[in-house]
């Protein structure tokens, strides 16, 4: 199979997954009584019973599921997606609004986790039963224990709490001002790249340093499972034919768990790195809740905690569209990688 | 670990026994020998001893016993002392009494949970797996949707529609926990299903159930109940997290995740006394923690028993 037939049905595979997820969501929703998504539409002021009764039939809320379905998929191709009461504004403003903050996170913590968990990984098979591999074990098998809420309140206890450093939220009041209050151009709404874009090097400094205590709390969370693969399947490479033919050869050491051992075994680790993506989303709604980070993980907590039904639909099926799309990524990578998958 | 000092002259006399006592012996001493593996075991039954003897250790003080009896209502959490052995919580709730019971909604969530969703997986990879055809590919396409969505989200989402508290919390880690046992349970049949022995099995005229039952599943399940060990950890935190946001149990409940979010506010500590509260802090995620980390263990070192790849080096 070639590999554009390949990505084709990979394509039409996705379209089919997130036609199932916007299902589940709107099924999950349908549970709640009209009245309480009636909500959706109304902002603010007391409703009477009365007026209730009308905007439940002026926006067909007591209609047939499959029709009040469709009524909202096609308004989600109109880009029409309801009032969020927890972010004040349409869905759609809400989403401009949070996204670049958690994106930025994802974009610091992301490579962290990965980088970790790789490097932590390989140590440990290299010096397999050494007082190193037992440290990235244990490293690891903590890291899937702990909850990400406590690590998260440790971090902030010890370094904020007590040494007064790496406070919490996105940045400190004066730079909102700054940010926020004309003059500075907001050219990608990531504020440590537009604070470069500005060349303002006090802005990005102060919206990094604020990255740095919850992209490491996601790292510890987040990569013990690459670094557990990436030492199981170290170890498997190490012990192939392969490695004693490149032995032989008279590759070095350095050579040898570099390109032979560990090209090998990143396989397995690119295929988790989607699991580990989905995993890091979940992470995010609590390290934004504790941190304070206003993004659409945050976002998602202060919807479920207010009811606020359109942003959870919205979140949801956003947070399964990214997972989705990065999962094609990764097998795309794979299928290139190792051209084995598509024949298969 | 090494292979070497393990064959003793007990494993020699042994090879006479059955087969199955044989293996069941031999996975108990690595087991045992394991040091790991006995932490996680002792973890979890202290976590057990704990949960049974709640009555005695913290003897409830309303008819309902998961409500933490609290003493005032003052803000400020105060240190150990003689009555409250772990000091109190905000309100003054009390931190052994909410901790000890603690335990025991931790075990019915996780222990419960994980039952029904091994229970649905089960069933579900076990007709994907072995029937194949149109059920294998309506579940593994409803496990794909089920797995497109964070766990996390999901069940946030789930408890929204359905309300709040520990019962909701409880109907929807099993209505969302299922699909990875029916993933890897139908993989293993998968592999099992076409081995030589099935079909000398069936070609003997067994028939499926008996086949399904006396040759595939025990194959087939060690996988899947060493997955089930590992995820009583996942269910617990995530039950933990949806408490912690405000999701899950009422205010006053004994519920580590309930605990914890009530002593959240306490990170900052006092003017003159930077960690005058690390105790209210500290000392719930660290019960959690323990408890996580013991099935944890306990699952990883049945795992490396069972890796036929790993086992006898």
């Amino acid at each position: 199979m070639s590999l554009v037939s390949y990505v084709i049905r990979r394509l039409l595979f996705m379209v089919l997954v997130l036609v199932g997820v916007s299902l589940i969501v709107f099924t999950m929703m349908m549970l709640l009584p009209p009245g309480q998504r009636v909500a959706i539409y109304v902002n603010g002021d007391r409703v009477t019973p009365q007026m209730m009764d009308r905007l439940i039939a002026k926006y067909g809320l007591d209609e047939p599921a499959p029709l009040q379905y469709w009524r909202w998929v096609s308004n989600i191709f109109r880009g029409e997606f309801g009032y969020s009461i927890t972010a004040s504004a349409p869905v759609w403003d809400g989403f401009v609004r949070f996204f670049p903050v958690s994106l930025e996170l994802v974009l610091l913590a992301a490579p962290l986790i990965i980088l970790t968990g790789i490097l932590l990984g390989t140590l440990g098979a290299v010096r397999k039963d050494t007082p190193t591999d037992h440290f990235t074990r244990i490293m690891a098998i903590v890291g899937f224990s702990l909850p990400t809420f406590w690590l998260g309140l440790l971090l902030l206890m010890v370094f904020y709490g007590f040494a007064g450093i790496f406070p919490p939220s996105q940045m400190s009041n004066e730079v909102r001002n700054v940010v926020f209050g004309g003059g500075f151009h907001q050219y990608t709404r990531l504020v440590t790249l537009d604070a470069i874009l500005n060349w303002r090097w006090d802005i990005f400094w102060d919206a990094f340093y604020r990255m740095i205590l919850p992209s490491v709390n996601l790292a510890i969370i987040n990569s013990a499972l690459i670094m557990r693969l990436m030492r199981s399947s170290m170890l498997e490479s190490l012990g192939q034919d392969y490695m004693m033919t490149a032995r032989a050869k008279g590759a070095d050491r350095r050579t040898l768990i570099r390109h032979h051992a560990r090209r090998n075994a990143m396989l397995p680790v690119i295929t988790i790195s989607g699991i580990t993506f989905a995993d890091l989303m979940g992470s995010m709604v609590i390290t934004e809740t504790i941190f304070d980070r206003k993004g659409i993980g945050w976002w998602m907590a202060q919807a479920a905690l207010q009811l606020d039904v359109p942003a959870i639909m919205f979140d949801v099926l956003f947070l399964g569209t990214v997972y989705v799309v990065i999962n094609l990524i990764v097998d795309l990578i794979y299928a290139w990688v190792d051209p084995r998958v598509r024949l298969a | 670990m090494k292979g070497r000092t393990m064959e003793t002259s007990t494993d020699r006399r042994l090879s006479a026994a059955h087969p199955r006592l044989k293996e069941l012996l031999f996975t108990l001493r690595r087991f045992l020998k394991n040091p790991l593996s006995v932490i996680g075991l002792s973890l979890v039954v202290i976590f057990g001893i704990i949960a049974l003897l709640a009555p005695v250790l913290a003897p409830p003080k309303y008819p309902d016993p998961f409500r933490i009896p609290h003493t005032g209502f003052r803000i400020e959490p105060s240190p150990p002392s003689a009555a409250h052995p772990l000091g109190t919580m905000q309100q003054q709730y009390d931190m052994l009494y909410g901790l000890i019971w603690g335990t025991r909604s931790a075990f019915r969530i996780g222990v419960f949970v994980v039952a029904a969703n091994l229970l649905i997986g089960i069933i579900l990879g076990v007709l994907a797996g072995y029937f194949g055809g149109a059920w294998d590919e309506i579940i593994m396409r409803i496990t794909d949707i089920f797995f497109a969505i964070p766990y996390l989200v999901m069940a946030m989402a789930l408890v929204v529609a359905i309300g709040r508290g520990l019962k909701a919390v409880t109907i929807v880690l099993i209505i969302t926990g299922w699909p990875s046992y029916t993933r890897v349970l139908r993989s293993d049949i998968l592999v099992t299903r076409g081995r030589d022995f099935i079909q000398a099995a069936r070609a003997s005229g067994a028939s499926h159930l008996r086949i399904m039952i006396n040759h595939i599943l025990p194959n087939a399940m060690y996988s899947v109940l060493i997955l089930a060990s590992l995820n009583i950890g996942t269910t617990i935190l995530t039950a933990a997290a949806l408490s912690f946001l405000g999701l899950g149990s009422e205010t006053g409940t004994a519920d580590w995740g309930q605990i914890i979010s009530l002593c959240r506010n306490w990170i900052v500590g006092a003017p003159g006394n930077r960690f005058a509260y690390w105790y209210v802090v500290f000392i719930p995620g660290f019960v959690i923690s323990l408890f996580v980390l013991g099935w944890n263990l306990m699952g990883d070192a049945v795992r490396d028993i069972f890796d036929p790849r790993m086992r006898r080096r």
